[in-house]
């Protein structure tokens, strides 16, 4: 694969609500972060992706309020409706392909705006399933119910994620919430759906994030170290629940091997360095470890009460504090990107992984019960 | 530097007001079933699945998710790209930048649509700033009057001029035995069908249907061992430009369709459209747009499409056809309707589009319209790009 | 700029998207649905490919990417693969919290669907358990013509 970096990056506050903005405004901060960090301004830019998503955004057609504010006038543009990992890597393609050297690509949400049990229940299929009421809380409890039976996984090891990411999150300068919690905490919250309690459920967020993507060309004359995408693949599981095997994230274990062997890599527990992974649930961290190949199936568990995946364990995973600190939805797989990337360049701050970072994955996620995964793997060369 | 492309199979539905008969995810197949027949190819040899529609239209969330039991993506890569009614040519444009990429060496590529699900117009209100404009705004056809309108006021064209339009298009339908609406019409039917939005009657739009096209994409290194002719891509431009309706103000023209012509001239090297490329599939929502936006497109100056109209220029036959699928007016599934023009230029190039087959096709363009006046094109050639 | 919002409340404007659907459920759902309100059977449908018994039905197999062929009765009773006990529930939600929805695998079905569980009480609830359908009173041809699934006591 020819060489791609990034050359810059931008993500707005996340919070709960950010009144102050519509979502094309938190857009526009992101995209001037970014431009900014890339020491460049928006001529330098050959084209322009957005990722949106029209139940999110309660408008169809959302991407016509973002283009202008991602300087999209007098360019060739595209949007990409999933997960901002997903869209970043049609940003990826679109130098590859040899038409532009330079990409933006944005991804944003403000699930403030909406109601979040009704956004996700339209994720049903009208005919089959969606007069049963379900949604994505719902579902992913039936989900990490199979998983935790099949491998006899507890709710108190489950809660270390909660623990631990949002203990992270604290040292996040954008989480929306960061939080010094312990396991009797996440054990004591409200009930939502079993197993599922509140601090077992990241927050729903308004936040944007940008990222700028280049051909080495087009990296050389900027203002940080250029991250380098060394491999990405994405693919999709079944649709129906009843279809898929629930305790297992097949479609994550195939994007996985694929951007491995793209990178070059053939043990991810050793080689990777840092993961920044869209853990939208607490079992689902647990299983996206397994899925990425950094323990063996059922072995999620026994990797974090390990410390193996604390900010200063051998294999961190959300040292940024992950979804449990910020869940602008569609935008979250962008800014596991973006964090991973920061910490390949060695300015996340606070966040930052003692050990140097070679390799560092990023994760997104689409679709209910993680249907759809995208996997990045960044390198510092 | 990246891959050539080529389309190397397409396979679409029969286009009808509604199918009671299938399910949305039933549609999507059918269309991708017949795509693979075309290139003689399993599901196993795809490597990734590209699709699209607009979600309002069928309410339904994480449509790359969803669709799975029909598109083919169980255990692919499955990604999904709305941005309105230029989705079809979209999702063409993704197919060309995921293969040229080498990230894919056969992409499917599918657009669909089920119209008849839902209230197509109040649907597309949703398009519009809840704030600062979706009060007013009546959907689609009123939103094209006005460009009627101004042109009209502007160059002095008439319904007569437009109607010739859609007798046009309706001739060409009645080759495609794809299209959905297969009967012509007379200029004086067109003019005294129902009025819908001055000066729009119902015979100048386009219906709304149910309907899918499915497209392989393949990379240079086994486009010819799939077919003896492969359409390449030559070239894509396209504008999406601002953010509300009331930011157009030019609407005697296409501002998205003036640049992105421009830019697909250029990378063609081509100075005299008209003279040199040899069809074009047009995503013409409404027949005004056959006047204006091939003014637009550099074939004929501003106010002169008419007497291209009136000279056959673009009827089967003329120097340059336009539409000979029948276009948008004959067959209008939203989320297909760009790819359908790609496709429509591929089986042009290939040599297989049966009754409407133009001759010695070297070189085709397809172009989508829809969001906020956006314009999406691509060009595509018999011979293999250098 | 921060003066400015320190004396104002930006304003929220409120409003809903309201489109009607009308989604054609297509020849293999139609017939499912009316077999569940006219007779009370649940269907599955073969694929000749991989032999599952696609439950719900479909026109052709997601994982063959072939032509389901058969239609095959599959029974109303079965087991419980997975549950989640709902205790905040939503407006959306057949009934009211605390409910249990369940992925649930039908005898002479390969793949499972999910559906609700009344009539037990939630420590009652098992991996394994069996359940049977409880069809409701006034059927429209819609998956609630199953109202939900009861324990089955043998």
């Amino acid at each position: 694969m020819e060489r791609v970096a990034i050359i810059g990056m931008g993500q707005t506050q996340h919070a709960a609500q950010r009144t102050e903005v519509n979502f094309p405004e938190l857009v526009y901060e992101a995209v001037s972060l970014a431009l900014k960090d890339a020491g460049i301004g928006i001529d330098g830019i050959d084209n322009v992706i957005t990722t949106c998503n029209d139940f999110w955004d309660g408008r169809t057609i959302s991407s016509m309020a973002t283009g202008d504010v991602s300087g999209a006038r007098g360019k060739n543009v595209s949007a990409v409706e999933g997960d901002g990992a997903f869209g970043a890597f049609y940003g990826l393609t679109r130098i590859l392909s040899g038409a532009y050297g330079t990409t933006l690509v944005t991804a944003y949400s403000k699930g403030s705006e909406s109601v979040p049990y009704l956004i996700t229940n339209a994720a049903f299929d009208p005919i089959y399933m969606r007069s049963l009421g379900l949604d994505m809380v719902t579902s992913c409890a039936l989900q990490a119910r199979r998983y935790m039976k099949r491998y006899g996984i507890s709710e108190e090891e489950c809660a270390l994620v909660a623990v631990k990411n949002r203990g992270n999150a604290l040292a996040n300068p954008n989480a929306h919430q960061g939080m010094r919690i312990t396991v009797e905490d996440v054990m004591r919250s409200r009930r939502i759906a079993d197993p599922l309690k509140l601090y077992d459920i990241s927050p729903v967020s308004d936040g944007a994030g940008c990222i700028i993507l280049a051909r080495e060309d087009r990296a050389k004359k900027i203002p940080h170290r250029p991250v380098w995408v060394k491999g990405v693949s994405f693919c999709a599981d079944a649709y129906l629940l009843g279809d898929r095997e629930l305790s297992e994230c097949r479609a994550l274990e195939k994007a996985a091997q694929a951007a491995y062997k793209m990178a070059g890599i053939q043990d991810p527990r050793k080689e990777i360095d840092v993961a920044e992974i869209s853990e939208a649930f607490t079992y689902q961290e647990l299983l996206w470890t397994e899925g990425l190949g950094f323990c063996e199936k059922g072995g999620g568990k026994k990797l974090i009460a390990s410390g193996a995946t604390a900010k200063n364990g051998d294999i961190p995973v959300n040292p940024s504090g992950g979804l449990m600190g910020a869940h602008p939805v569609i935008a979250a797989g962008l800014i596991r990107i973006l964090e991973a990337a920061r910490q390949v360049r060695g300015d996340a701050g606070d966040m930052q992984v003692k050990k140097q970072v070679q390799l560092a994955l990023a994760h997104g996620v689409n679709g209910v019960c993680g249907q759809s995964h995208c996997v990045w793997v960044l390198g510092r060369d | 530097m990246g891959k050539r492309v080529a389309i190397v199979g397409t396979g679409q539905t029969h286009h009808r007001s509604i199918r009671r008969d299938v399910n949305g995810q039933e549609l999507i197949h059918e269309a991708a079933v017949r795509a693979l027949k075309d290139a003689e190819l399993t599901i196993d040899d795809i490597g990734g699945v590209v699709i699209g529609n607009m979600d309002h239209f069928e309410g339904i969330n994480y449509v790359d998710c969803w669709s799975i039991d029909g598109s083919g993506g169980y255990l692919k890569p499955t990604i999904k790209l709305t941005t309105g009614g230029t989705t079809g040519a979209t999702l063409a444009v993704a197919g060309y930048h995921m293969v040229a990429s080498g990230m894919f060496e056969k992409l499917l590529v599918i657009g669909w649509e089920k119209n008849s699900e839902s209230d197509t117009t109040g649907a597309i209100i949703t398009c519009t700033d809840p704030i600062i404009e979706r009060q007013f705004v009546a959907g689609a056809i009123s939103g094209l009057a006005l460009e009627a309108q101004a042109y009209m006021h502007r160059y002095g064209a008439t319904p007569r001029d437009a109607a010739r339009v859609s007798v046009r298009d309706r001739r060409h339908a009645c080759n495609n035995p794809h299209a959905q609406l297969r009967g012509e019409i007379t200029i004086e039917d067109v003019l005294n069908s129902p009025r819908l939005a001055d000066p729009l009657r119902l015979l100048d739009m386009c219906p709304r249907s149910d309907g899918a096209c499915a497209v392989v994409f393949a990379s240079e290194d086994v486009a010819e061992k799939i077919c003896p002719t492969p359409a390449w891509v030559l070239a894509t431009a396209n504008r999406h430009m601002f953010s509300d309706y009331t930011d157009v103000v030019e609407m005697s023209s296409l501002l998205s369709m003036v640049e992105a012509s421009k830019e697909l001239w250029q990378k063609l090297g081509i100075r005299e459209p008209l003279k040199e490329v040899d069809v074009i599939e047009l995503y013409q929502p409404y027949s005004w747009a056959g006047l204006i936006w091939i003014e637009d497109m550099g074939l004929c100056k501003k106010g002169e499409g008419p007497k291209l109209l009136w000279d056959g220029v673009t009827d089967m036959g003329g120097e340059l056809p336009i539409n000979p699928s029948g276009g948008v007016v004959a067959t209008n599934p939203i989320g297909a309707t760009g790819l359908i023009r790609c496709a429509e230029i591929a089986l042009q190039i290939q040599g297989k589009a049966g009754a409407r087959q133009v001759s010695d096709v070297k070189l085709g363009v397809a172009t989508g319209f829809g969001g906020n006046w956006w314009t999406d094109m691509l060009a595509f050639g018999k011979k293999k790009p250098n | 700029m921060e003066d400015f919002w320190s004396n104002v409340q930006p304003i929220v404007y409120e409003g809903r998207i309201k489109v009607p659907y009308s989604w054609q459920a297509g020849e293999t759902a139609s017939y499912f649905l009316t077999q569940l309100r006219d007779q009370g059977k649940i269907w599955g449908k073969h694929c000749p490919r991989c032999t599952k018994v696609l439950l719900p039905p479909r026109k052709s197999c997601p994982f063959c990417f072939v032509d389901t062929d058969k239609w095959v009765e599959v029974s109303d009773e079965g087991v419980v693969e997975t549950f989640t006990l709902v205790r905040e529930g939503t407006p959306l939600q057949p009934l009211k919290a605390p409910f249990a929805y369940a992925v649930i695998l039908l005898d002479g079905a390969s793949t499972g669907f999910v559906h609700v569980l009344s009539e037990v009480e939630p420590d009652e609830i098992k991996e394994g358990m069996r359940i049977k359908a409880v069809f409701a009173e006034k059927r429209k041809g819609s998956l609630l013509d199953i109202a939900y699934f009861k324990p089955v006591h043998s």
